[in-house]
């Protein structure tokens, strides 16, 4: 239990109380780091930076409990001392990133398509409803079906159906050994083996094309990445290189054009769309700077099967691709059932939520 | 515990007559049951002990009949319980005597098996292990297997976010699914997820899944499918002493491996499995542990003798590596058989599912042996131990009305038992008509509001397999009343009727 932080919980309940009564919408605060990331919402801040703490980590359960307001750093700090590890990979979007914000935002980084998504190693939360009152939904076990699976749908909901306080997460042993792998190609050919890849079992935990080569992270224990680098060839570089793309470091993210996350089938090829890109996660995730209008992008990555969304909100009007008119109803019937009077995050995702 | 208007809320009468009547003007035409012999089978679920003949069956063959049926039961207000193979255990499938049964066993096409992009698109009645079978000349396979994978279907599981032996490492169904499409009450049809890793918007499929038929109907599926791990191996430990299988679990996890599948069983499911499919377990011991290792032949290597290693320390007796794939395939025989191998040794028998924090093995089962003595049942244990999922199995005879309240007694107070600890009331089979009351154990009054909100959202009249998973206030209110727990009365602010 986390002695050194208060435990804040009761007056961010109080605050959502106030707000309720006196009508009026908050604005949910993590770090702030990703303030761009969504449409910009006009509210009273509620922080949860000073809600934080390591709540409980018992490695043998693999398991970490934190406070929302946790920095993600702090986070990973603790786990990597007993030798585990976010699975997913948290994106980090400065030393200011929270837990709550990350979990809100339900971002993944490059080891995904491997290991899994955020939602994927979500086992509880603890949430603020829009009466104010403290909730539990999930736990810290590793299986639990008892009532709807709110816990992941609270992950990537962006703040829009209640104040995340309390995230519990699987952990993992962090993987043996590691290594990077460079091959100089172009795409399709790179997208060529990577599908040939896809259904064996290999070691993989990273595919990043960045219109030159293709960068492979492998992973696992000494023996099957020996094995599989010694079968598949190509030129080590630094593991840290995957460090810079998780952190936003790497050239691309200094462009001054909007930064766009484009969602697609795995083995997308890069898309008509004026700009630079790194395709991430074999294809499925493409990291696009492009100043092109919201609507094409959104209608490209729709075209391919997916969706995209833009990191520099404020500037366009539909960050979010939007969704069909029965999915928005329901979502909007959702909203409206868990958060009546509209006060959590108005707006962020969609208008109309 | 059949449906009560007095704890679960009203039901509609059903004008039986009126609804056969609009049911048959559905084209193509329907098959539908009604008479007493052709409802009989149709009765219960995997959980036997609870049973109630639906009103109307009805049997489609074809995605446009479900969609007019939904229409039809919401224009007259029927309420429909939705079933698929009908092997869960939780009665989540049980009919209602005003309700009609939507029987989607006949939904059996795969659609789509894509070797390449690793996928198959199936309809909801495909049996889980048919998809496997139909992946394996590609090397590839679908993940989450239940022990009942020869009969329950793709729709039931993710409706329950079934698990198997093999979730420790790769995930529940939640987790193996890319993409489904789903009929509301009112007709419409939802594409969840999707090819892409994630979708925009809330993350529907993951609240559609385990949410066992309440909030629609699942009319496909898209599955990932892995490939096969080119080596697998099994170690077969046995122990003196539950604690130290209890600690043996969490040690291997400590040491940073995470085994396939990590399954316990205590002596009398050992001995049960042993009589029914001669495994060739140790008899004289309290508990075993299967241990399965699967990867790259060199790693599997490398972690069978950590595992051993930490075998070796926690004090087991003796540890068996599985000799070739028929030795491997017969240690997990007695595993999966054990359910009905203990079946055979009582007329009854009522499969519990809570979960616990590993760390708490050893001292969760000793209080349920010590429970088992207080109500004078037997109890056999075989479950998922590296998941921390119990599955104890109470023996007992249905015939006698007396056993089957003590039975029901002694399962309550373990599933408050998993509470208590950390733990939930249910880890894969979901809460059903089962464990309807020990919701008001695990959950308060305004989180079961809240799952109360989000049925709203979808069905708005409360027509989807009403009575089931989420309890009424009232429920709560009146089983608190007779059992108050933890020293503080749940619901103490409603009134007692
Ligand atoms: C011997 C035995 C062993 C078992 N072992 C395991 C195990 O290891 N792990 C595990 O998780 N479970 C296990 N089970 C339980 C059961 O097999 C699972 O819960 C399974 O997922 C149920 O599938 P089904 O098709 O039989 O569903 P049913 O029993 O028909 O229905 C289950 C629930 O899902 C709903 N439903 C079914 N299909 C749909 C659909 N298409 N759309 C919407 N709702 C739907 C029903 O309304 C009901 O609430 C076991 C059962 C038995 C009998």
């Amino acid at each position: 239990m986390d002695t050194e932080h208060p435990d804040l919980t009761e007056s961010l309940c109080a605050q959502v109380r106030e707000a309720a009564a006196g009508r009026y919408a908050l604005r949910i605060i993590g770090g702030d780091t990703k303030r761009g990331l969504g449409r910009a919402v006009v509210g009273e801040p509620l922080s949860l930076a000073g809600h934080r703490g390591v709540v409980s980590f018992e490695p043998s359960e693999l398991v970490v409990t934190a406070r929302a307001g946790t920095p993600l750093a702090e986070l990973e700090a603790r786990l990597n001392q007993a030798g585990q590890m976010l699975p997913y990979e948290p994106l980090l979007t400065g030393p200011a990133c929270t837990l709550g914000g990350a979990v809100a935002s339900g971002l993944s980084g490059p080891r995904r398509p491997w290991a899994g998504a955020l939602r994927d190693f979500v086992l509880g939360v603890r949430v603020i409803d829009a009466k104010g009152q403290a909730l539990r939904f999930g736990g810290e076990v590793m299986k639990n079906v008892a009532g709807y699976d709110l816990s992941r749908l609270m992950t990537g909901s962006h703040g829009c159906l209640g104040v995340i306080t309390e995230v519990s997460l699987k952990v993992l042993p962090k993987p043996r050994a590691q290594l990077s792998l460079r091959f100089e190609l172009g795409w399709e050919e790179a997208a060529r083996r990577l599908a040939k890849w896809r259904a064996q079992p290999l070691p993989l935990a990273g595919a990043c094309h960045d219109g030159k080569a293709l960068r492979l992270r492998l992973e696992g224990g000494e023996a099957a990445v020996a094995a599989t680098h010694a079968r598949l060839g190509g030129e080590r570089f630094d593991d840290q290189w995957w460090q810079r793309l998780r952190r936003f470091e790497l050239e691309l993210f200094d462009d001054p054009r909007p930064l766009w996350r484009l969602s697609l089938p795995p083995g997308t090829a890069r898309l008509p769309i004026e700009g630079e890109a790194l395709l991430d996660w074999g294809g499925a995730q493409h990291w696009l700077k492009s100043d092109a209008p919201a609507t094409r992008i959104h209608a490209e990555a729709r075209r391919c099967g997916g969706h995209a969304c833009c990191f520099d909100g404020a500037q366009v009007e539909l960050p979010f691709t939007p969704l069909d008119a029965v999915m928005l109803r329901y979502h909007q019937r959702l909203k409206a059932q868990l958060d009546p009077l509209g006060i959590f995050n108005p707006g962020r995702l969609y208008p109309e939520l | 515990m059949l449906y009560d208007e007095h704890l679960d809320g009203a039901l509609p009468r059903t004008d039986l007559a009126e609804l056969v009547d609009a049911l048959s003007a559905i084209r193509p035409p329907l098959e539908l049951l009604s008479s007493r012999e052709e409802l009989t089978p149709y009765e219960c679920d995997g959980l036997s002990a609870y049973r109630s003949p639906p009103l109307l069956v009805a049997l489609p063959d074809d995605l446009e009949q479900i969609g007019e049926i939904l229409n039809i039961c919401r224009r007259l207000g029927v309420p429909v319980v939705t079933r698929g193979a009908g092997t869960g255990l939780s009665g989540g499938a049980m009919p209602l005597p005003q309700g009609l049964l939507l029987v989607l066993s006949r939904f059996k096409g795969i659609l789509e098996l894509d070797a390449e992009r690793c996928l198959a698109r199936v309809e909801p009645g495909v049996r889980n292990l048919a998809i496997s079978q139909a992946a394996a000349p590609h090397g590839l396979y679908y993940a989450p297997d239940p022990s009942s994978q020869i009969a329950c279907s793709i729709g039931g599981n993710m409706a329950e976010n079934a698990g198997g032996v093999h979730c420790l490492k790769y995930g529940l169904t939640v987790h193996n699914l890319l993409a489904a499409q789903v009929l509301t009450i009112e007709g419409e049809r939802l594409s969840l997820g999707g090819e892409a890793l994630d979708a925009p918007g809330f993350d529907l499929l993951a609240l559609f899944t385990g949410s066992e038929g309440m909030l629609g109907v699942i009319t496909e599926i898209t599955v990932k499918l892995l490939p096969k791990p080119p080596s697998a191996k099994v170690l077969l430990a046995s122990f003196d002493e539950l604690e130290d299988a209890g600690r043996a679990v969490a040690e291997i996890i400590s040491a940073g491996v995470i085994p396939a599948g990590l399954e316990m069983m205590d002596r009398l499911a050992i001995e049960a499995a042993e009589a029914f499919v001669h495994a060739g377990y140790p008899l004289d011991v309290s508990a075993i542990l299967i241990c399965e290792l699967d990867g790259v032949e060199a790693d599997v290597t490398e972690q069978c003798a950590r595992v051993r290693t930490v075998l070796e320390r926690t004090g087991s007796r003796e540890i068996r590596l599985a000799r070739d794939e028929a030795e491997r395939q017969r240690f997990w025989a007695g595993r999966k058989n054990a359910f009905p191998a203990v079946g055979r040794l009582a007329p009854d028998y009522y499969c519990m599912d809570g979960t616990i924090p590993r760390r708490r093995l050893a001292a969760v089962l000793e209080r349920i042996a010590s429970l088992a003595d207080e109500h004078q049942l037997r109890v056999a244990n075989v479950f998922h131990a590296g998941d921390g999922n119990l599955h104890p199995l109470i023996l007992f005879d249905a015939n006698q009305a007396e056993q089957l309240e003590r039975a029901e007694r002694l399962g309550a107070r373990i599933l408050e038992l998993c509470v208590e600890v950390g733990g939930s009331i249910t880890g894969e089979h979901g809460v059903g008509r089962e464990k309807i009351n020990q919701m008001c154990v695990q959950f308060r009054a305004p989180e079961l509001e809240h799952f109360r909100a989000v049925k709203a959202a979808f069905d708005p009249e409360g027509l989807l397999n009403p009575g089931k998973q989420v309890p009424t206030l009232a429920r709560c209110a009146e089983y608190g009343a007779m059992h108050v727990h933890a020293s503080n009365l749940a619901f103490a602010e409603l009134e007692r009727f």
